[in-house]
């Protein structure tokens, strides 16, 4: 007991044995100190390497078809056959149309809404009603994407045979409207943050002159935010490509180019969701799920700079 | 005395039904959607009891309960989470207390949105083509989580750095002055008063990653796996391929025959269940931090 006490009890100050364990002790903090600053700059780095390891890894795998494959061939024909024995086909022109027909239907209906949406929650709600709005929108927001398919699948398709009196309810409007409403929250939140960031006396100066609610918000307040908005759809549209949940439980799955909207479609992803745990590491078909990921991060990317640059030209100014 | 002329009251009706058109947008939207969860909730509510969560499933799914596909993605949510919560807090530290406003910070921040923007399907490939194969670490709870890791960092590098730039640079400022050094100014003043967000952001991670399917399904998550045992561990993460619940819902809603009708809105309605707990949780701490914030 005495000695534990003993032990505990700093050396006198001054002593020289103090001024070691203080040196030493600043010695080892410092290096300490280093250490984790070194860890800091490693794992600021780290979304560059990741974004770059996404796109070496997915390439490695995808690499060696191209070699065998015409690349307009790929990008343009409509004959998508991987799995036939002798003349397996590699087209995914009518991928991409499917990709391309569902994103913008989604966003025929989700940009209003998405927009409107915003703008009531930015121009017309106060205080508790934002507040509990914000929240809802927060919510709808994490709804998982395949519990959209599953409510696309089971609720909206015979919803829509009996509206619209299709045969088939799993097609690219369901798959849209499922999109739409998944990539509303995104839009309204991205909205309403570029409508805040209007200077309050331009509203002043619209309502001073007599402007109407209409005036302000057409007029005013849609010209003066529209960088901003601009980029809430590109995110929205951004997420749309990217969905592949939702999109392959609901559209129908059927390769082809759809001449109405009610026609079952396939996009990119739901083709790599669905094909690729039917196919052999290092085969034709297996390689060309993964150029079809290239295409998909390539299309993606190019996309959320576009919105990136946007709001970084909102902010500037 | 104020008399209403016809043209006040004629701007008046104009925003009365601007009113009424943006808030029936906001509706619009928002009503339908409170509207089929409530439909999901009240389908599966046959189905839903205490032995539901704590059975495992049996027949390939069709019987039984969800037990091993809840602990499938307790144990995913939770190694990722041990993954990204550390790298993406110091990533944000690094963005908002290293980083110089220059070229390469600006690089780094376009990296950030951009992983946020690669769909998740595509992040699946790369999980596939680094963890599963070029790693060796084949399908498995592990490759499933790191690769949930990557995709969900960018959420808490947003969140933590928000919350970090909140933090008034005077705090900062005040700790330099008494001679505390970069590091020690963080992790003394920076961190505590910023934990509010960095929280926020890490709840949000758990309810993405439990939520997720395309990714965990190219990379370790069965569709079925027959379980005797009722415990906690019934996986090994660095081994076992598991079940998942988001998985689980996919297979049963599109692949299982005979299953009864009231399953997998069963299953939706546990997935939604956790998942807006867990945001619902998120947005109180929040609530609660940021009420007790003193500047």
């Amino acid at each position: 007991m005495q000695a534990y006490v003993t032990d505990k009890q700093p050396a006198p100050p001054g002593s020289a044995t103090a001024t070691r364990l203080k040196q030493q002790r600043g010695r080892v903090e410092m290096l300490g100190e280093r250490v984790i600053e070194v860890l800091i700059h490693l794992c600021g780095f780290s979304a560059i390497i990741f974004v770059f390891g996404i796109f070496f890894f997915v390439f490695r795998e995808g690499a060696p078809f191209l070699a065998k494959l015409n690349l307009g061939e790929f990008l343009f024909s409509t004959e998508w056959f991987p799995t036939s024995q002798t003349h397996a086909k590699y087209g995914v022109a009518a991928l991409i149309v499917g990709t391309l027909s569902v994103t913008s239907l989604a966003m025929v209906i989700a940009v209003p809404f998405g927009l409107g949406a915003a703008v009531f929650v930015s121009e017309f709600c106060t205080g508790k009603a934002k507040e509990t709005l914000k929240v809802v929108i927060e919510l709808l927001a994490a709804i998982p994407s395949v519990v959209w398919g599953f409510i696309g699948l089971t609720v909206m398709a015979p919803i829509i045979i009996k509206t619209f009196q299709v045969p088939i309810g799993v097609n690219m409007f369901n798959g849209a409207l499922l999109l739409a409403l998944m990539s509303v929250p995104i839009m309204v939140s991205i909205g309403e943050d570029a409508l805040k960031a209007v200077p309050d006396s331009y509203r002043e100066a619209a309502i001073a002159m007599g402007a109407t609610k209409w005036q302000l918000i057409w007029r005013v307040l849609l010209p003066a935010a529209k960088n901003g908005l601009l980029a809430a759809v590109l995110l929205g549209v951004g997420r749309a490509i990217g969905e592949t949940m939702a999109v392959l439980m609901a559209t129908g799955h059927s390769v082809r180019i759809p001449h109405s909207i009610f026609d079952p479609v396939r996009t990119l992803t739901a083709t790599i969701a669905a094909e690729l745990g039917e196919t052999s590491k290092g085969s034709d078909h297996y390689q060309s799920l993964f150029l079809i990921g290239i295409l998909l991060f390539s299309i993606t990317f190019v996309v959320n700079l576009a919105a990136d640059l946007i709001v970084k030209g909102v902010r500037k100014r | 005395m104020f008399t209403e002329t016809p043209f006040v009251r004629k701007k008046r009706r104009a925003e009365l039904i601007a009113k009424c058109f943006f808030g029936g947008m906001a509706a619009a939207m928002v009503i339908p959607l409170i509207l089929i969860v409530g439909y999901v909730v009240i389908q599966g509510a046959p189905s839903l009891s205490w032995d539901f969560l704590t059975t495992n499933p049996r027949l390939g799914g069709i019987r039984g309960g969800i037990w091993s596909a809840l602990v499938g993605t307790i144990y995913i949510v939770a190694i990722s989470l041990c993954v990204s919560a550390p790298i993406g807090v110091f990533s944000a530290v690094y963005l908002n207390e290293y980083a110089k406003d220059n070229w390469f910070t600006r690089i780094v921040n376009l990296a950030v949105v951009n992983l946020a923007g690669v769909p998740s399907i595509v992040h699946g490939l790369f999980g596939l083509g680094a963890f599963v194969y070029a790693a060796g670490m084949g399908k498995s709870i592990l490759s499933a989580s790191l690769t949930l890791s990557i995709m969900t960092l960018p959420v808490i590098i947003a969140s933590t750095k928000e919350a970090l730039s909140a933090v008034p640079i005077s705090f900062r400022e005040a700790c330099w002055n008494v001679g505390a050094t970069r590091w020690q100014t963080i992790r003394r003043i920076v961190l505590p008063n910023s934990i509010s967000g960095i929280l926020t952001g890490v709840i949000l991670q758990v309810s993405r990653t439990a939520g997720e399917t395309a990714p965990v399904m190219l990379t370790g998550v069965a569709t079925f796996k027959a379980i005797e045992s009722n415990g906690l561990f019934l996986y090994n993460p660095l081994t076992d391929q598991c079940m998942a619940l988001s998985m689980h819902l996919y297979y049963i809603a599109t692949q299982a025959n005979n299953a009864a009708p009231s399953l997998p809105y069963a299953i939706a309605t546990v997935l939604l269940g956790v998942v807006l707990v867990v945001n619902a949780t998120a947005i109180g701490v929040r609530a609660y931090l940021r009420s007790r914030k003193k500047w």
